[in-house]
């Protein structure tokens, strides 16, 4: 199973001190929070993209092209690219490029983003949010299988005899995570593909995302994948800990207060409660954590959000450690000892797929053999 | 005999509240003209003064939970709606509207509504028409033809001596009665548990 971090990239001010770092300085530090996400011992560091204050990564493939240069286990990932504004020839071939520097430890969760601004400022019309990403996929998903493609749809001009450069990495094309908080679409999406569903649980109580991701897993199946619970099921958490939980609650409460996602709403206590947050200690993130797989099924990715709400780099590379030290070796143990056989321990890595698609010749790379796989970062 | 869920809306503040009382009296004759046609009746009150801090959370978090939740799900789940509000500043009040924000726009599609108002004015009646009315309508609700006005004076007798409010009430609760026992069960299909099929998603269906 993979265990990593998700990075929305906010520059947010610090309550405690008033201080907000300059972008230069937000975006250094999200380096240095990745780099320190291998150094724990974490498997992948995802980032958002944004394309307004206060975000910094608006673009998230040099932010990971230059991560894949400093790193060499850790699996470079967004959360999420938008397949709705975003060209999805550019999208091919950023990722393609990426693969190749990262060495096949790359791979990319499409969404539809929470900004609805966004789409205007790239000539996009929010109400054809589906329709955007079911068809910018349908053409990315060929980019990435066929060295010439003709393609005709709604939202961009034609190809003609277009061939996307480079070529993915071996042939092999990146693994895609769809993301969605709310869409029965994106999930049947996934499910149609045999691409991996991850779900952003943080804002939301679970019995809505035990719908989301069940609908995931019977499509999975409907289609031909696999078994329901071999579907390839990523999850979101939030944590902020401490070793003694009053002091994590102390800490982060002016945090939880004041920031833009969370301040005049429900309490640190009360949001807690219904959502994943986990303010305490290692244990307690231990416990809540492994209590996802009760509510949503044995799962191979889970992204941790641990730098947001303008916590300190300091602060947040002590989250890390504790990650590290304290609660990933254990999750790691007891998720594997209570995975069922058959049931894959991560997402395919680049070494299996390549395997699986020499395998079935001129197939496609879906990776559904999933036995004595390799899988880059989570071992 | 059917049994017909009503969930009756009221969101006075004051206890005892006119917004309340007049549910209350809604809900009883909806109840009796439902029985009258051989349908029993199933009516639960949800006072939204009990969730008003949870309703600020839940704008604040974007989603409802706990007891708010079930108040919500009950009102999209019901057969025929009882809404009643107090007059603030020419509409609604802001907690009515709240409430309802959370109610998603396909939930109340042709669920039958009665809709009735209070306030200290007649003069402020036409609220129903040019701040109710339409809102239901925006949600695609059937809305009963007689929506029922409560002012001060209606509760002692000194009102509408021509329409006296036991009339209106009694008139108003036979609409929705109607429009709820000639309605079939509504059969709406749950996107997680029968999602369109992606090959349809593909074509731009």
């Amino acid at each position: 199973m993979q265990f990593g971090i998700f990075s929305v990239g906010d520059v947010t001010p610090d309550p405690t001190t008033g201080r907000t770092p300059t972008e230069g300085e937000r975006i250094r530090a999200v380096m240095r929070i990745a780099e320190k996400a291998e150094e724990v011992g974490l498997d992948v560091f995802a980032t958002g993209e944004h394309h307004n204050p206060p975000f910094v990564p608006s673009s998230p493939t040099t932010m990971l092209g230059y991560l894949a240069g400093r790193t060499e286990r850790l699996v470079m990932s967004t959360a999420t690219t938008l397949i709705t504004t975003n060209d999805p020839v550019k999208i091919a071939e950023d990722f393609a490029m990426l693969q190749h520097l990262a060495g096949g430890r790359a791979d990319l969760m499409l969404g539809r983003g929470n900004t609805g601004p966004v789409y205007p400022w790239f000539g996009q019309d929010i109400r054809q949010g589906i329709p955007l990403a079911v068809e910018n996929y349908a053409l990315l998903h060929r980019l990435w299988r066929e060295d010439v493609v003709d393609w005709e749809g709604r939202f961009r001009t034609p190809l003609q005899g277009f061939t996307s450069t480079p070529r993915p990495l071996d042939g092999v094309p990146p693994f895609v995570w769809h993301g969605s908080i709310r869409s029965p679409e994106i999930a049947e999406q996934a499910a149609y593909y045999g691409d991996g569903f991850f779900a952003n649980n943080i804002f939301w109580p679970k019995e809505h995302f035990q719908r989301l991701i069940g609908l995931y897993r019977r499509r999975y199946e409907h289609y031909g994948h696999g078994r329901a619970d071999q579907a390839i099921v990523g999850l979101g958490g939030q944590v902020f800990m401490r070793r003694n939980s009053q002091d994590a609650v102390r800490e982060f409460r002016p945090y939880f207060d004041n920031a833009p996602v969370y301040g005049g709403g429900p309490s640190l206590e009360d949001f807690s409660r219904e959502t994943p947050l986990t303010v305490g200690s290692p244990e307690q993130v231990i416990e809540r954590t492994l209590e996802f797989r009760e509510y949503f099924g044995d799962y191979q990715r889970q992204l941790f959000l641990v730098d947001h709400a303008g916590l300190p780099l300091k602060t947040v590379l002590e989250q890390l450690d504790l990650l590290g030290e304290e609660v990933v070796p254990v999750l790691r143990r007891e998720f594997a000892a209570r995975r069922p056989a058959g049931v894959p321990d991560g997402p395919p890595g680049h070494e299996e797929r390549r395997r699986a698609l020499a395998k079935d010749g001129a197939g496609d790379a879906t990776g559904k053999d999933t036995d004595g796989a390799d899988k880059e970062g989570a071992k | 005999m059917t049994e017909q869920r009503i969930v009756a809306v009221a969101a006075g503040l004051s206890t005892p509240s006119s917004t309340r009382l007049l549910a209350d009296r809604l809900s009883g004759a909806v109840g009796t003209a439902l029985r009258e046609a051989g349908d029993t009746a199933a009516v639960e009150t949800v006072e939204l003064r009990e969730h008003a801090r949870a309703l600020g959370e839940a704008m604040a978090a974007g989603f409802p939970t706990g007891e708010l939740k079930r108040a919500v799900d009950a009102v999209a789940g019901a057969d025929g709606l009882i809404a009643v509000t107090p007059v603030f500043n020419a509409s609604y009040s802001g907690l009515f509207k709240s409430f309802f924000d959370l109610v998603d726009a396909d939930d109340l599609h042709g669920t039958p509504v009665l809709i009735g108002a209070t306030g200290g004015s007649p003069r402020h009646s036409l609220v129903l028409e040019h701040a109710m009315r339409p809102m239901f309508a925006y949600l695609r609700a059937t809305v009963a033809p007689t929506a029922v006005y409560a002012a001060s004076e209606d509760w002692g007798g000194g009102g509408d001596v021509h329409a006296p409010l036991t009339d209106r009430v009694s008139r108003a609760g036979g609409e929705l009665a109607a429009l709820v026992s000639g309605r079939p069960k509504r059969e709406r299909p749950d996107p997680y548990e029968e999602p369109v099929p992606f090959e349809r998603l593909l074509r731009g269906e």
